[in-house]
């Protein structure tokens, strides 16, 4: 049993440290209750993760989820501020929980060194109050969109382009969810490392989206649900668009079996792909780069893939890929719908398999 | 006369953050035809919010004079 000076003394130090901010009034000692009392997963340990998630531990949050499976790289270091030089080619996850355990050594810390996947999204959201969408691709998007919708958990959204940011929080309170903001999921979208981004951009981003989780769990001021706020750095204006529930969408298990799980069966990674299949299809356009060497190759674009699909054999392992991993799988469902069996979609596409070769190359000069 | 804002991936594409537009016809479609003729968007997903307002299909729509249109496409960075 714990000692009851003890514990009035762990109560002032407590008290001490926060006294800041439970002399507001939207706070005070219940709210840092709540705070501590809250379980929050932020999904991604990226630019919008290192910016969320010092404030939240430092602020007292109790439980701290991380999830990543990437690992530091140096062209990261300019906004991905958690990360030393030190930490090049460490899992991102790990040195974000070190830095965060050291400002405060009270959260409990989740680590996991892997990606959210349509297999793990459930059970994982499913011990967490909150969820804070930190990524930087729009299919996990609406993963995390879909999972927590089933699981009935609220989360805070945002996204960057450039010098502008998205901010909205989906899902709460049974509100609009990012389905009823962009409904087509199969759109090819620049992510940061594509479009360029500086880092104060995404950290005031990432500011603002760390503020809503905040909000959320004190229940203090207007929590951005049903809204999209718009930030733009390069002139400082900030739009606020209103949206409503679509009721036309529905969130259910068979839809998430159908929208992830099955894609999940369908994809591959390129390695597993070049071991295996005895047909490598490419299905991007004939001007696209890098073109690849590769055994084995055939290359059909998926613009004129329905009418030449009587070149390919359906005997055949055939692994699918493009540029990015989208249109692979369009291609996957035209060739299924002709009878083709054996297939899967290489996920990520030529941008996954030369940022893999490039860490690879990275990790030689290093040992 | 109706004034449009574009962000991300569109005010690339159109070259400024906003504009005011000569309404030539009160169809809001008409006036995404002329945008799409204009600047060739097709190939960027958007949204569109009519006063603030984000609308999920612009069938039958009407714009009058001072309204603000928003052309708004999904990020993806993080």
């Amino acid at each position: 049993m714990m000692n009851w000076r003890f514990y009035r003394h762990l109560q002032e130090v407590n008290m001490e440290r926060y006294s800041k901010q439970t002399n507001l009034k939207e706070i005070g000692l219940t709210g840092q209750q709540k705070l501590k009392d809250a379980k929050v997963l932020v999904v991604g340990a990226g630019g919008l993760g290192c910016a969320v998630l010092p404030y939240l531990a430092s602020g007292g949050i109790g439980t701290i989820g991380v999830i990543d499976g990437d690992k530091v790289e140096e062209s990261n270091l300019p906004r991905q501020v958690l990360y030393s030089e030190e930490a090049v080619g460490n899992y991102k996850v790990k040195e974000a929980a070190a830095r965060i355990h050291q400002s405060n050594s009270a959260v409990k810390i989740a680590v996991f060194d892997e990606f959210l996947t349509a297999k793990n999204a459930l059970e994982i959201i499913a011990d967490y109050d909150l969820i804070v969408d930190a990524t930087d691709a729009l299919p996990v998007r609406y993963l995390i969109n879909d999972a927590c919708v089933l699981k009935e958990k609220p989360f805070v959204y945002a996204s960057v382009y450039k010098f502008e940011g998205q901010v909205s929080v989906f899902n709460y309170k049974g509100g609009p969810t990012y389905r009823c903001l962009f409904d087509d999921e199969n759109q090819n979208v620049q992510n940061c490392e594509e479009a360029g981004v500086l880092g104060t951009t995404v950290g005031l981003i990432g500011m603002l989206q760390a503020n809503e989780v905040m909000k959320i769990i004190l229940g203090a001021g207007e929590v951005l649900s049903g809204k999209l706020l718009i930030y733009d750095m390069l002139n400082n204006s900030q739009h606020n668009f209103r949206f409503k529930k679509n009721e036309n969408i529905k969130i259910d298990a068979e839809f998430f079996q159908r929208k992830h799980l099955s894609r999940f069966q369908q994809e591959t990674g390129f390695r597993e792909a070049v071991s295996e299949a005895k047909i490598l299809l490419d299905v991007r356009e004939a001007h696209e780069q890098p073109q690849l060497d590769l055994p084995n190759l055939v290359q059909l674009p998926l613009s004129k893939l329905a009418e030449n699909a009587h070149r390919l054999n359906k005997d055949d392992e055939i692994r699918i890929f493009c540029q990015s991993g989208i249109r692979s799988l369009k291609a996957l469902e035209i060739l299924k719908n002709k009878g083709f069996s054996n297939l899967k979609s290489i996920k990520g596409g030529v941008n996954a398999f030369y940022k893999e070769i490039k860490n690879e190359e990275k990790e030689e000069r290093v040992y | 006369m109706i004034s449009i804002k574009y962000f991300g991936a569109v005010a690339e594409a159109t070259k400024r953050p906003s504009e005011n537009l000569e309404l030539k016809s009160s169809s809001l479609e008409d006036v995404l035809k002329e945008l799409h003729l204009k600047y060739n968007l097709k190939n960027i997903p958007v949204k569109l919010a009519l006063n603030q307002e984000i609308i999920n299909s612009t069938e039958g729509v009407q714009v009058k004079k001072n309204d603000e249109l928003a052309v708004l496409p999904p990020f993806a960075g993080g």
